[in-house]
């Protein structure tokens, strides 16, 4: 009954207005979850390398305007943008080492050229001047197993590409038990000198490279504040980061005996 | 040869412009041309002035991105541009996929589709204000510009500069959806840029005129015409277009064969006796 007076009265104007308003809202709403959704995916990417002196990841992501002036500047076309596709994401440049990696230019045409700041200058420079060697593009990994060298096959070809040669990457030898009269000239990877740039990636002789480069944050761990090397000076500086931790456990004002008899009443009482 | 002219003056101009400012781009990247580097989104211009997509640093400002100077003088030049002298001129006379849905609409014409869907258009050409407010929130929410991750404009332009992957997708979705699905598709109804520089270039000089006695009510105006609400005077009164959803594209003075409508300055003093 109520029904049937309803359907013969007019709907408002002002009815309209809001129920129009609400189907807005409801469309933004599913919109908005399947944008977000496809841009959380699109921007989770935690393996792309980026050119020198570019901000966090987070920060890079949000600062770069996808421009091209950095691929542009790049004299190697070590720089390329994100096409669709690509896997990485979308229009942010990054580089491959395996097939061009990073010359390190001492003058580092790709950073000044950064109209919005992603490509930070100030992080690669040192005393006033440019300084490739301080840029952190990644952290070459070297994978023992498919490595020659570890298997005593003489091979130091990552060693001699590396633009930072004796520093980022050293020679270590041992003594090879295998043969007994030869000896393992072992590549190793020191992390403070290492700028990331792939060369060693480009060089390396095995089908799939043995040594390669990973983005910082993923190749290296942290050992926090609770670790500190009390014979350098210099880590001891990492205690200024450091903060206790209060745990508080509630302490039962129950006695023993008691707490290992809770729980038994109803059966003593049987 | 003097008529075609006539009629294509302003379409030949505008894809001269259209496909200058992708040439100079590519041969920035492919040759180290010094005119005009980047592409759409940020360029320098002869090495020198900076130009940067004002809807892009709004969305990083937004999602919480620290701008820099450059990308704010960059701005500042495009965004002044726009809304003192070139209206919405962006996507009629710049955007290249101005050129996909031009075909497309003209390819509707060709085949008579449009009559063939007469039905009530299913999305308002207010979404694009919508979807341009949507997108500031995404990317508030998700701390990156977030239709700059989806643009299928700056996978366009910057696919042409840079190489396209599978960007030829996101273009041929938006021609199919033009020719087949709704008569001005992207542009007119969907496209937040597109609402972006309606709204910016609300208040620029440069309009199109309509002059009445002129008008022969022939309305080959309005067929022609990408946002056709924009043209309510047609034939009832002298007015210039003062609708910010006006690409100034121009295709209207040159089908009109009356001399009924003309680029001129806003008459500031006209707008006030009418009201407008």
């Amino acid at each position: 009954m109520s029904n049937h007076s309803k359907a013969k009265q007019p709907v408002s104007d002002r009815r309209k207005f809001i129920l129009n308003m609400a189907k807005g809202v409801g469309y933004a709403a599913v919109g908005g979850f399947l944008w977000s959704a496809y841009l959380d995916e699109a921007e989770a990417s935690p393996l792309v390398l980026r050119p020198p002196a570019a901000i966090a990841e987070k920060d890079f992501l949000k600062t770069c305007i996808k421009c091209g002036l950095c691929v542009e500047a790049c004299p190697y076309d070590t720089l390329k943008l994100a096409e669709p596709g690509d896997h990485k994401p979308i229009g942010t440049p990054f580089f491959t080492p395996r097939d061009i990696a990073c010359y390190m230019c001492e003058d580092i045409p790709c950073v000044p050229v950064c109209p919005s700041g992603a490509l930070d200058e100030a992080s690669v420079t040192k005393n006033g001047k440019l300084d490739i060697n301080s840029a952190q593009m990644g952290l070459a990994v070297i994978d023992e197993n498919s490595c020659v060298a570890f298997w005593g096959i003489q091979c130091d070809a990552c060693y001699r590409a590396c633009p930072i040669m004796g520093q980022a990457i050293t020679i270590e030898y041992d003594q090879n038990k295998r043969t007994g009269k030869h000896a393992f000239l072992k590549p190793v990877v020191h992390a403070d000198a290492c700028t990331g740039c792939g060369m060693c990636e480009h060089a390396c002789i095995t089908e799939k490279p043995a040594i390669f480069v990973l983005p910082r944050e993923v190749a290296m761990g942290k050992a926090g504040s609770h670790y500190i090397k009390g014979w350098d000076k210099k880590d001891e500086s990492r205690l200024k980061d450091a903060h206790a931790i209060h745990t508080t456990t509630q302490v039962s004002k129950k006695k023993a005996v008691d707490k290992l008899n809770a729980g038994l009443e109803g059966l003593l009482d049987e | 040869m003097s008529k075609i002219w006539n009629n294509y003056r302003y379409l030949i101009l505008r894809r001269f412009v259209q496909i200058g400012i992708l040439v100079l781009f590519f041969g920035a990247n492919a040759w180290g041309w010094k005119i005009l580097e980047g592409n759409l989104t940020s360029s320098l211009l002869f090495g020198k002035i900076p130009m940067s997509d004002p809807y892009a640093v709004l969305q990083m400002v937004v999602a919480g991105a620290v701008i820099a100077s450059d990308l704010l003088i960059g701005v500042g030049v495009v965004a002044l541009f726009y809304f003192l002298i070139g209206g919405r001129a962006f996507c009629s006379w710049v955007c290249p996929i101005n050129m996909v849905t031009d075909s497309a609409n003209y390819l509707r014409r060709v085949f008579d589709i449009d009559r063939a869907q007469l039905e009530r258009s299913p999305i308002s050409r207010n979404s694009r204000y919508w979807i341009l407010g949507l997108s500031l929130i995404v990317s508030a929410f998700m701390g990156i510009a977030a239709f700059e991750f989806v643009s299928p404009i700056s996978m366009l332009h910057r696919g042409i500069v840079f190489g396209m992957g599978f960007g030829w997708a996101a273009i041929g979705m938006i021609f199919l959806f033009d020719l087949f699905v709704l008569k001005n598709g992207w542009c007119g109804h969907i496209c937040p840029l597109g609402g972006f520089y309606s709204l910016l270039g609300k208040f620029s000089f440069i309009r199109v005129h309509h002059i009445e006695e002129n008008c022969t009510l022939c309305m080959k105006c309005k067929v022609v015409c990408p946002e056709k609400q924009v043209l309510h005077m047609i034939g009832k009164e002298s007015l210039p277009i003062l609708s910010g959803e006006c690409t100034n594209c121009a295709r209207c003075i040159e089908v009109c064969d009356d001399d009924a409508l003309r680029f001129s300055i806003r008459d500031l003093i006209q707008n006030k006796k009418t009201g407008e």
